[in-house]
């Protein structure tokens, strides 16, 4: 598959719009504007040269801690992790934080064979939210009943954004860096009320390994 | 007196639910008006378990995803991993890779059938398929000693080699020396002769599978014209695998874009023409015997060419036990592989490969460190329920379990 050419191809179909492609050696992904969103996925869809019928998935990725370690050791220290008594500790959602919330939507061509991932920013409103494309892929639909579960971000014009794989009733956006692994709330059995209910966790995360960024290759 | 509709649930502790499917459906009489599935039930947030682990502790809970087609959902993770950090495996690596990804694929479909046909009335078959889903479930256990969840497949290549051996079955109060003998008469030499039989006996087990349905008026009666998608629904839908070739289209990773060294090997992808539960039926039972095929090919390839299963580079492989016993640089490695893990280099990337299901891809993404940024997996049987509603709307209440039996859901990966 020539890759420059049908970055040729793209760039040309959509110079009236305001996208660009990112510097990834793995996959083509072209970073588009929130505002030209929907336009730019009607024409990726029913251009004929392009013909992206199909949305294969959609991925929201929250960057509240992208590229924070929990352990620096750039030289040598003479003191280790002690995992054995210090507890995760479970970031504050940042009021501040730009650019957090983003969505990729993986795209396919059957007829051409090739595949496109979008990247789009969500707006920075609280909830954050992106227009939905479940009117231009029906595929749509579930990936982003999940993305709204489990990242918390609402899909403008989607016909049926309700939860779907937490519980029923369930609190919070489990997939966020803000909330904890071990979650909020766990359900036992009272016996004095003689039903199940619903108390504070009572376990706390700690991490069976550090997050370490080794930013150079340097071992070999 | 006006009727109303009826609303009724439908599982989530059902025999035809495969796994945890609750549906809310709404009758009219017996016709299905409106269709509710309800997810979640079997929710365990794998991808947010993955961010809190070396990139190699999640090799394990891949096998989770799908658990009847375990190998081939730790395929995707590990060619993922592969992409960002650079390097290839050993071509016996992916030759083995690609013998398990079809064996998976034929524990699969067999689970599929046998399941498909029970949901329907056909209950001999179960038996069958199950018979056969033993041997293969002896492979598992042969290479990586789990019948399950084998966590065979890692970064670089795979675990270890094939075994010169078999397991074999020995003599006790219970069964005798004669029946011990019978059922080691194919457990004599290597794994690579254990499998080797299956494939010859194999494709005759098929057509025996077939005479029992193919032809069968019942099972014509309960597949054909159930559940049709159009080619054009169902590339809209977000259709692959056997759902969207039994539709017609032409698409199949494997051939479309080869990974490993499919693009060496001879098979055929079988196609439907009408998009019905039957056309579905025959485009997997096709399958299943070109990845005998394919099977049978590798099994030759890998006769005659032995050589490294793993790459040799100890950043990323555990380095040999008995170099550690002599060489400090191998323990040194050992260490930092087995305490830290590696660090992969920041970017994303999107694998997928031909799952028995359909196309089943992990998205990855790294930030430089030693455990994924974000890791989400694309489940093929996820976009497949997500079109129950549309299938099943105007049929009778029967017709949803032959559409959830063709639909070849599992929860595993559904729910995550």
């Amino acid at each position: 598959m020539d890759k420059n050419s049908n970055i040729d191809i793209i760039n040309n179909k959509l110079s009236d719009f305001n996208v660009a492609f990112l510097d990834n050696e793995h996959n083509l992904i072209l970073q588009i504007d929130q505002a030209d969103f929907i336009n730019v996925c009607k024409i990726l869809k029913t251009d004929s040269d392009l013909d992206y019928s199909m949305l294969i998935d959609v991925c929201a990725v929250d960057y509240l801690t992208y590229g924070e370690a929990d352990w620096t050791t750039n030289d040598a220290t003479n003191s280790g992790y002690s995992r054995a008594v210090k507890q995760t500790i479970i970031p504050e959602a940042d009021e501040t934080f730009t650019d957090r919330f983003v969505v990729f939507y993986q795209l396919l061509s059957i007829s051409y064979n090739k595949r496109l991932t979008l990247k789009v920013f969500t707006t920075e409103s609280n909830p954050p939210s992106v227009p939905s494309i479940n009117k231009i892929w029906n595929s749509a639909n579930w990936f982003e009943r999940e993305a709204f579960d489990l990242m918390g971000i609402h899909f403008k014009g989607h016909p049926d954004l309700r939860r779907i794989l937490t519980d029923y009733g369930f609190i919070g956006h489990p997939f966020r860096k803000d909330f904890p692994t071990n979650g909020n709330l766990e359900v036992v059995y009272d016996e004095e009320e003689e039903r199940v209910i619903y108390q504070p966790v009572s376990i706390s995360t700690r991490p069976s390994v550090p997050k370490v960024i080794r930013d150079k290759n340097d071992r070999k | 007196m006006t009727e109303s509709n009826l609303t009724l649930n439908f599982g989530p502790q059902h025999p035809a639910a495969h796994g945890v499917l609750r549906l809310i459906m709404e009758l009219d009489g017996e016709v299905v008006k409106n269709l509710d599935p309800h997810i979640g039930l079997l929710h365990r947030g794998t991808e947010k378990l993955a961010e809190i682990k070396p990139y190699n502790h999640s090799i394990g809970y891949m096998d989770r995803m799908d658990y009847v087609s375990m190998m081939c959902c730790e395929h995707p993770y590990v060619l993922a991993i592969e992409n960002l950090l650079g390097i290839t495996p050993p071509k016996r690596a992916q030759y083995i890779r690609v013998m398990f990804d079809e064996i998976t694929r034929l524990m699969n479909h067999l689970l599929w059938l046998g399941c498909h046909g029970l949901d329907i009335g056909a209950m001999a078959l179960f038996l069958y398929c199950f018979r056969e889903r033993e041997d293969l479930y002896d492979c598992y256990e042969a290479v990586s000693g789990a019948r399950m969840h084998a966590t065979y497949y890692r970064p670089g290549g795979v675990y270890r080699d094939l075994p010169e051996q078999m397991p074999k079955y020995q003599a006790n109060r219970y069964i005798s020396e004669k029946k011990v003998k019978r059922l080691n008469y194919n457990r004599e030499g290597s794994l690579l002769d254990f499998i080797e039989d299956f494939t010859d006996r194999f494709p005759s087990l098929v057509d025996e599978y077939e005479t029992l349905l193919t032809d069968n008026r019942i099972w014509k009666q309960r597949t054909v014209d159930i559940g049709v998608v159009t080619p054009d629904r169902a590339k809209d839908l977000g259709f692959t695998g056997p759902m969207l070739r039994g539709s017609g289209v032409e698409w199949d990773l494997r051939r479309k874009q080869p990974y490993e060294v499919y693009e060496e090997l001879d098979f055929l992808i079988p196609i439907g023409l009408n998009g019905d539960c039957y056309d579905r039926y025959l485009v997997r039972v096709e399958e299943m015997r070109q990845s005998n095929t394919i099977i049978q090919q590798c099994i030759q390839w890998l006769r005659d060419n032995p050589g490294p299963v793993i790459i040799d580079d100890n950043r990323y492989a555990s380095p040999k036990r008995s170099d550690m016993k002599h060489d400090m640089e191998s323990l040194i490695y050992h260490f930092k592989l087995f305490t830290e893990g590696y660090s992969v280099p920041k970017g994303e990337v999107y694998s997928a490969i031909e799952h028995p299901k359909g196309e089943f891809g992990v998205f990855l993404m790294s930030d430089g460190a030693n455990k994924p940024y974000r890791m989400k997996v694309r489940p093929p049987s996820f976009s497949h329920l997500a079109a129950i509603d549309e299938m099943s709307k105007g049929h009778m209440l029967a017709d949803v379990v032959s559409i959830i039996g063709t639909l070849d859901i599992v929860f595993g990966e559904i729910d995550r």
